[in-house]
């Protein structure tokens, strides 16, 4: 019963690697649903990071103990947060083009936090290593089911979240009047806005979310997978979450889907790396997969071609309703 | 009546727009349960006023009161809030979400933190019941068509409870019949205590369905009249400000020989099952306006594509004189002598952000006059540019200025005078005088009625009946992608055009679908 | 008069709306980048200093500058024409990556032909490369409908694995994680002018560069293919009606897009460093590249002139960090701030219209 075992764990790993992707791309939903492109989710995953891994670092220093991941989650959203506020800013308040402040965000996230990296730790490129991270948290009882437990009950608070997050979503996008009126500035802002919506409110409060999940995502990769923060803690993540959710049509369910897809690509490479034949496998075809599938859907080659919300990446101009 | 205090009063309300003055200093009164039409051309200020009440502009001077009580609206909110609602012209209409969820938006019934779907629902039929409306709340909204959507749009009104009721430019899109259902709503909503405000252009409207009318001009109220002691001359006399004739002082040529011949034209839609044209044939004969009438929506758009080449045709055939062009391209096209005055100009007639000059070759700078060798030749294009826009009289501070910084009259002018001087044998206007000012409305029509005494075959599709009684030497009726038939210019009347439109062939007695 | 006339036709040449707004964006960045130097704990001022000693210190760094420009300006080139067009190439870096690729495999493969047919032959490769990729993406969009910005980040990704991929297989040099050395007959060095400036790596790259800068503004303004490019990118749907094929002109404005990134990789290996890595991220060109497209007013001069700033500052970066110790990302924010800046001319343009409102009113009143 060795490849149950091996199933068990690759499973388990899948749900590790998922777990920022879930918060990313649930990040980029409920901006693009506002009607606010996010491209700068990157940018604000490697925020998030950094803040998660520095916060962790004084925090432990100060003697927090375990404690300290969770401030460094706290700072981790912080993070995040600044940097949506400037999207927000800029493209809601001042209309500017949501593409380029995405591409922008990317650039100076990963520019200023390895800047004061290199302050903070006297030229290094790296944090030096947090020993206290999130630890797995094994659910009692459920973790003692033979191969389910392995795989899906013994992993960490960040994950349990990732999954807890879904269904809430789901909820408060279709069952409630935030979800419903968050939908319909990202439809038809004018719509909402001659009911009395404020259409800027939604945005924001759309693009805020955004930076709050995004920057969980950043932390949880830097104190669960990494346990420091460099140049390559995020390296791409923000992108596959991009994907996932065009991939997931914008879904809360669809991108559940989509990341547990690409996440088991992730964990799949790092699994067959311990075999000896994976050496013979092209591995560069494996880290194409998220981006050459996410292709084919919008393409249309792979299921019907998709469309996002109707009002995604235009500024709402009142004037103009 | 009149000792009661009115609804809505405004006082001096004044709004300025760069270079504008929208509305100067507008006084109005609206009572309670009255039907009361705001007339005025395109761009009097009508809509500016109304947004103002509505809270989506704020004036820069006067005052607004609502029942007798000083109120600032900051927003479509607080218009709400004191009862005044709006249908908008453009509906504003989430189209994936349903009636109910569009109707409830901003103030949905809840049951714990979630919505009461079920709740919302009943309230929706039960209102719908209650006037009349006969509206689905569980359909989606890009499912139903024009005319439910409307009252939609008039139920959301009611829902949130409005007791004054704006309805901006309402009939543009309806069918006769559709036309007379809505006036059949107003009357009742008003006999309900509802107090309407009915923005339009057609004076028919307002003398079938208001109970007073005011007209706006240039900005400013020039009269309120009671719609029982007045007439349609005397309206549009106050709403232009001079005396307008109705008919056209120039001589009509007789047509010529068939020059356009479409024949069994059919197009298919884009999921290949359904025709949106089916078997459309037509003849167009030289120094032929020939009026195409018909609900917005079907199948004119698609006509004029397929005639173009925009649209692939699935079966049938377009013949120009001698020539097949059913299978050629765009430009193969209009080198054979189809021109085009688009309905949406600024969308597809112009470059906004090209000069002007830029924007006079748009459709012609493939010539070799133009340049040769695959270059331009700027000095010819400017010469070019200069001649028309004197010859057509398009007025902007020169040739080098961007198309956008143009009137929209203007800009239609340069349109008319970029296709017309390349001499073309078969002209599509659609909807060649929408949004225009009567100024420029007769400019238009003169030069249509040029180029038809000049030989060329015009095909004229509009949504306002007056424009095609006044233009056409035949008019046909489209419906749902068919012709309902063709009449002479001697021949139509509303009625019978009014039934065409609404489906029922020429000729048959009481038959087909209503 | 004709001063106020003179200065009014040279902003059109340098952007097409505003030319404030980049200078201040400029002015914005650099203080920006002071004050985060300042919050780091280092001087500001002895920084930028260090960077300007860097870059005009002697030949050789004068040099390196050049060579540091010459990709910044063909991926400014790439971007700026696929605007033109109407169409956000996010996908410069991945169709650089190509173009390298597609230079590496052919500089290295072919080992028969004289320098002057390899050579060319080698560039011509890698810049058709470089062009399908980008016509993927105008394919993708007047084909499929889907948005280039999402299809080229897509697209990036995957340029960067399959050419680890391609040179992993085809041209690995064996024990190391980079490719073969090219062939000599396919170098692009100027040997002669290296030996002058001191041995900075020059090469026919910036040459060839500006050669496309004059060819940008010649296809896009004096040719029929121009006009219509331009009229799609400001209107497709009017360009449609006109009779112009807007589905052919995107993949064509992505294909000469793709051509001039294409060849920024190309002239990176082949003048540069003649192998190429195998990389766990992009370089960055492209994105460096929608911020000199941006702040050039995506016209050809402006982005001449930014992307010699840009590179400038990156090549100065180098003696910040040496002689002042900052961090060479001090850079990164610069670049990062301006395009932020530009992109968000509402800010800038609260900055100066009062100012501009003042002055307008101080003439009025002298008059």
């Amino acid at each position: 019963m060795d490849w149950l075992n091996d199933i068990a764990n690759l499973t388990n790993s899948t749900f590790v690697f998922t777990t920022a992707l879930i918060f990313g791309a649930m990040g980029g939903l409920f901006s693009e649903r506002s009607g606010v492109f996010n491209i700068g989710l990157e940018g604000m995953m490697t925020g998030g990071a950094f803040g998660a891994a520095i916060a962790t670092y004084y925090a432990e220093n100060a003697g927090y103990g375990w404690v300290s991941p969770w401030i460094g989650i706290l700072a981790g959203i912080a993070c995040g947060v600044l940097f949506s506020l400037l999207l927000a800013y800029t493209t809601v308040t001042l209309k500017a083009n949501q593409a380029i402040v995405g591409v922008v965000i990317n650039i100076l996230a990963v520019a200023i936090t390895l800047y004061l990296v290199k302050v903070i730790f006297d030229g290094a490129g790296d944090t030096e290593t947090l020993k206290e991270v999130l630890k797995k948290w094994p659910v009692p009882l459920l973790s003692d089911i033979p191969f389910l437990g392995q795989a899906l009950f013994n992993t960490y608070p960040t994950t349990y979240i990732a999954y807890l997050l879904i269904p809430i979503s789901a909820y408060l996008l279709y069952k409630t009047p935030f979800g419903l009126r968050l939908r319909s500035v990202g439809e038809h802002p004018g719509a909402a806005d001659t009911v009395g919506i404020n259409v800027i409110k939604y945005r924001y409060i759309g693009v805020i979310i955004s930076g709050v999940l995004a920057g969980i995502g950043g932390a949880a990769i830097a104190l669960t997978t990494t346990s420091n923060f460099s140049h390559t803690t995020v390296s791409g993540q923000g992108f596959i979450a991009l994907a996932a959710m065009i991939f997931g049509r914008w879904n809360p369910w669809g991108v559940l889907g989509a990341t547990f897809f690409f996440g088991m690509a992730q964990a799949l490479r790092n699994f067959v790396k311990l075999y000896d034949w994976s050496k013979d496998i092209p591995m560069e075809f494996l880290y194409m997969l998220p981006y050459l599938l996410t292709l084919l859907v919008l393409a249309g080659a792979v299921g019907k071609g998709v469309k996002g919300p109707a009002a995604a990446g235009e500024a709402y101009d009142p004037s103009k309703r | 009546m009149g000792q009661a205090v009115p609804v809505v009063e405004l006082k001096g309300i004044t709004k300025r727009f760069p270079g504008i003055v929208a509305n100067d200093s507008i006084s109005l009164q609206l009572r309670k349960g009255e039907i009361h039409a705001l007339l005025g051309e395109n761009g009097a200020g009508k809509s500016t006023l109304m947004s103002i009440l509505f809270g989506l502009y704020q004036p820069d001077e006067g005052e607004i009161y609502i029942n007798g009580a000083k109120e600032t609206i900051d927003g479509p909110g607080k218009a709400i809030k004191l009862g005044i609602g709006m249908v908008h012209q453009h509906f504003k209409l989430v189209q994936n979400f349903t009636v109910a969820e569009n109707i409830v938006l901003g103030i949905e019934p809840k049951k714990g933190l979630s919505i009461n779907y079920r709740n919302a629902n009943d309230r929706v039929q039960q209102l719908s019941e209650q006037y009349g409306l006969k509206v689905d709340p569980k359909v989606k909204i890009e499912d139903i068509t024009v005319g439910m959507q409307q009252r939609v749009e008039i139920l959301k009104t009611l829902y949130r409870g409005a007791e004054i009721l704006i309805f901006d430019e309402p009939t543009a899109v309806l069918t006769v019949q559709e036309i007379q259902e809505l006036m059949q709503i107003l009357r009742s909503l008003a006999a309900e205590g509802k107090s309407i405000i009915l923005i339009t252009h057609k004076l028919k409207e307002i003398m079938e369905v208001s109970d007073r009318v005011t007209v706006i001009r240039r900005g400013k109220v020039i009269d309120t009249l009671v719609t029982a002691e007045t007439n349609e001359n005397e309206l549009a006399e106050k709403m232009v400000g001079r005396r307008v004739s109705f008919e056209l002082a120039m001589e009509r040529k007789e047509p010529g020989s068939p020059l356009v011949k479409i024949d069994n034209l059919t197009v298919q839609g884009a999921d290949k099952g359904k025709n949106i044209l089916e078997n459309i044939s037509m003849v167009i004969r030289s120094g032929e306006i020939y009026g195409l009438a018909g609900v917005d929506g079907n199948g004119q758009r698609e006509l004029v594509e397929a005639i173009t080449g925009i649209r692939p045709i699935h079966s049938g055939s377009v013949m120009l004189g001698n020539a097949d062009l059913t299978q050629v391209g765009i430009r193969e096209r209009m080198v054979s002598g189809i021109a085009q005055i688009p309905e949406d100009r600024q969308k597809h007639g112009l470059v906004l952000d090209f000069k002007v000059s830029e924007n006079m070759v748009l459709t012609t700078y493939k010539d070799s006059r133009f340049g040769k060798n695959g270059f331009l030749n700027d000095k010819e294009i400017e010469r070019h540019a200069s001649r028309l826009t004197s010859e057509f009289d398009v007025r902007s501070a020169g040739i080098q200025v961007s198309m956008r910084s143009l009137s929209g009259g203007n800009q239609q002018k340069a349109i008319i005078a970029r296709e017309l001087t390349r001499d073309p044998q078969l002209l599509i206007a659609v909807q060649p005088t929408r949004g225009l000012d009567i100024g420029a409305i007769e400019f238009v029509h003169e030069r249509l009625m040029q180029a038809k005494n000049e030989g060329k075959a015009i095909l004229l599709i509009s949504y306002e009946l007056d424009e095609l009684y006044k233009m056409s030497d035949r008019i046909a009726v489209i419906n749902e992608g068919r012709i309902m038939g063709v009449l002479d210019r001697e021949e139509v009347n509303d009625e019978k055009l009014g039934l065409m439109m609404a489906g029922n062939k020429l000729g048959a007695k009481d038959g087909g679908a209503a | 008069m004709s001063d106020n006339q003179s200065v009014k036709k040279w902003s059109r040449i340098f952007v097409a709306n505003n030319i404030w707004v980049p200078i201040i964006a400029i002015v914005l960045g650099l203080i920006c980048g002071a004050i985060v130097m300042w919050i780091g704990g280092f001087n500001a001022m002895e920084a930028y200093q260090a960077l300007f000693d860097k870059v005009f210190g002697s030949k050789y760094d004068i040099g390196e500058t050049i060579r540091t420009i010459t990709p910044l300006l063909f991926t400014g080139l790439s971007v700026g024409f696929a605007f033109r067009a109407g169409l956000f190439n996010i996908g410069a870096d991945g169709q650089l990556i190509m173009g390298m690729t597609g230079a590496t495999i052919v500089g290295v493969k072919i080992d028969f032909l004289p320098w002057i047919v390899h050579a060319p032959l080698t560039v011509i490769c890698g810049m058709l490369i470089g062009g399908l990729w980008g016509a993927l993406a105008g394919y993708l969009k007047s084909s499929r409908g889907v948005n280039e910005v999402i299809s080229c980040i897509m697209l990036n990704w995957i340029a960067l694995y399959l050419s680890n991929y391609l040179i992993r297989t085809v041209v690995l040099k064996p024990g190391t994680q980079r490719s073969e050395t090219i062939q000599e007959s396919a170098s692009m060095s100027i040997g002669w002018l290296s030996t002058f400036m001191d041995n900075a790596r020059m090469d026919w790259g910036i040459v060839i560069g500006l050669i496309c800068t004059s060819l940008f503004y010649i296809i896009l303004w004096r040719t029929k293919q121009g006009y219509e490019l331009r009229a799609v990118g400001f209107n497709p749907e009017a360009a449609r009606f006109s009779g112009i094929n807007v589905p052919k002109n995107m993949l064509k404005s992505m294909m000469i897009a793709g051509m001039f990134a294409g060849l920024g990789g190309v002239f990176e290996v082949l003048g540069v460093f003649h192998y190429q890595v195998i990389s766990a991220a992009s370089a960055g060109y492209g994105f460096d590249g929608i911020a000199v497209a941006l702040l050039g007013g995506n016209h050809p001069v402006g982005i001449l002139l930014s992307s010699i700033l840009f590179g400038v500052l990156t090549y100065g970066s180098a003696g910040m960090n040496f002689s002042a110790s900052v961090p060479t990302e001090i850079v990164r924010i610069v670049i990062g701030c301006i395009i932020f800046f530009v992109a968000s001319q509402g800010l800038i343009q609260m900055l100066y219209k009062p100012f501009m409102a003042r002055r307008e009113a101080k003439r009025k009143e002298a008059a």
